[in-house]
């Protein structure tokens, strides 16, 4: 029992970071159609950042509003320069996302160095929390609740606002936005630069929890959180959460119970959401 | 009576296909312009050209004596024009109130008293206001579509086939709140039911093969045979 409570919290620890990463994928998937590998990019970038700040500073927080701060900004940069012009096309879209991982991971390079990078928790998050014969290893369950929080704050903004209305009204039809008297264009950066700082808190989240930090990390985690999207069903943010916690979770528990099946998991579930709902397992039909 | 609208031989592509070859015609203020023609002639797309959603590549529309040709869809909307469209436009997972809600550009008493005259008159859209969009019937997806134009202040409103694909009864509703419109409106309506066209419009333009040829008096157009024969296939 202890066991697989140990396994759930590093399981949930693990999707929320996925989580961090897929929603904000999702979201520019869904309303903006735009297929962004470059996502990972911007993860790495969060991370590299934010291990920079907390080691001028010394502040975890502020490492976190710094690597949030950068994503922000790569995120506009990204959107304005890189993903307007190629709007529409898919094939387009491919290219210079998939050129623009290469050129953000290698930019990681030259300006913090080739060589991996360790990152530590700060003190008050280090260490373990006993209950019985059950450990919780703190900074995880600080990862799972900071995913809690974001996915509450956005999940509400979606609801409950009228910039949640447009984002939900926009994944199902741009036109009609417009019509509405709604500039569509400013919402799509808006989104982009929300879905970006996302990523890039995931990254700096990852860096202590990962222990190290590298420029690849990026492609890696990418690929998960595209897992994500389609087996959560694209633009459905919640769909991006249970479908992250479940990533998680099998992650974890095939890895201690078949570890030989470990690295296959993903793929495995995505292929049998595919087969039995292929729009996501939350997705609208047609 | 002064023009508002003025759509002056406009050209649209549609990908490769030349779908407007020379579309004209002037809506009045305060009138219920009706553009008729066969299926394809080019009617959905001129509206739509107004919109901005299917940008010409030669000709002017202006509106209130201003140029909108090149401006952007959502420029042309806060300008004072609403749009009904063919498919209605319905945000299917989003419910009735939260249809209405995304279309208020603003909270004021005169937005909210026009909210109070659309849901008397589509009492379905009160009854359904917490319901998702996708899950309406067809009739009130029609009703909830125009109650969304009609909730601002717009100058005109451009409705595509309200009737379509709906009821009698339901027909008879749409038409009755197309008259309420007319007092305080203009309206660009396309229409293939020409009992509905008949009814409510004033002037029509006939649209054939992406060209318009033809304008008048809708009372007169019931009286010419030659006319409905010929481009309308009604014998």
């Amino acid at each position: 029992m202890d066991l697989l409570l140990n396994l759930m919290v590093n399981g949930l620890a693990t999707g929320m970071l996925i989580f961090l990463l897929a929603a904000g994928l999702t979201l520019i998937f869904g309303l903006m159609d735009v297929l962004n590998f470059a996502h990972g990019g911007l993860f790495a970038w969060g991370a590299y950042c934010g291990v920079w700040v907390y080691g001028m500073t010394g502040s975890f927080m502020t490492a976190i509003v710094g690597a949030v701060l950068t994503g922000v900004i790569l995120g506009y940069v990204t959107e304005r320069f890189i993903i307007q012009p190629v709007y529409g096309n898919h094939v387009q879209q491919i290219l210079i996302t998939l050129g623009l991982m290469l050129v953000l991971s290698e930019m990681l390079k030259v300006v913090f160095g080739p060589n991996q990078i360790v990152a530590a928790p700060p003190d008050y998050l280090a260490g373990s929390w006993q209950l019985g014969d059950v450990v919780i290893i703190k900074y995880r369950a600080f990862i799972i609740l900071v995913g809690v929080i974001v996915f509450a704050l956005v999940h509400y903004v979606l609801k409950n606002t009228k910039i949640g209305l447009t984002v939900r009204a926009g994944v199902m039809n741009k036109e009609m936005v417009q019509a509405l008297g709604i500039n569509i264009k400013k919402v799509f950066m808006l989104v982009f630069m929300i879905g970006s700082a996302m990523a890039a808190l995931g990254g700096v989240l990852l860096a202590p929890y990962s222990g190290v930090i590298y420029a690849e990390m990026g492609m890696d985690f990418a690929i998960l959180a595209f897992i994500v999207v389609v087996i959560g069903g694209m633009g459905n943010f919640v769909g991006s959460l249970f479908a992250a916690m479940l990533i998680g979770l099998s992650g974890a528990f095939m890895t201690y119970f078949v570890p030989d099946l470990s690295l296959a998991v993903n793929m495995l579930l995505m292929a049998v959401v595919l087969v039995v709902r292929p729009q996501g397992l939350f997705g609208a039909k047609g | 009576m002064t023009t508002l609208l003025e759509v002056n031989e406009i050209q649209t592509y549609i990908g490769q296909y030349h779908i407007l070859q020379g579309v004209s015609f002037q809506v009045r203020k305060g009138e219920v312009t009706v553009l008729l023609g066969r299926n394809g002639a080019g009617k959905t797309t001129s509206l739509r050209s107004i919109m901005g959603l299917n940008p010409i590549s030669d000709g002017q529309i202006t509106y209130n004596g201003k140029d909108i040709s090149k401006l952007a869809t959502y420029h042309i909307a806060n300008r004072g024009i609403g749009f009904v469209p063919e498919d209605q436009g319905i945000f299917g997972e989003l419910t009735v109130e939260e249809n209405m809600k995304i279309a208020m550009q603003k909270q004021d008493e005169e937005t909210l008293a026009r909210m109070d005259k659309i849901l008397t008159l589509f009492p379905d859209l009160k009854t359904y206001w917490k319901k998702q969009g996708g899950y309406l019937s067809g009739g009130q997806k029609q009703m909830l579509s125009i109650a969304r134009a009609y909730l601002n202040k717009n100058e005109l409103l451009l409705i595509d086939e309200p009737s379509k694909g709906l009821a009698p009864i339901v027909v008879e509703k749409v038409m009755e709140s197309i008259m309420e419109m007319k007092d305080e409106t203009t309206i660009v309506l396309v229409e293939q039911n020409f009992r509905m066209a008949l009814g409510v419009g004033d002037t029509y333009y006939i649209i054939d093969d992406g060209r318009s040829v033809g304008t008048g008096n809708m009372k007169e157009l019931a009286e010419n045979e030659e006319l409905k024969r010929k481009y309308l296939g009604i014998a």
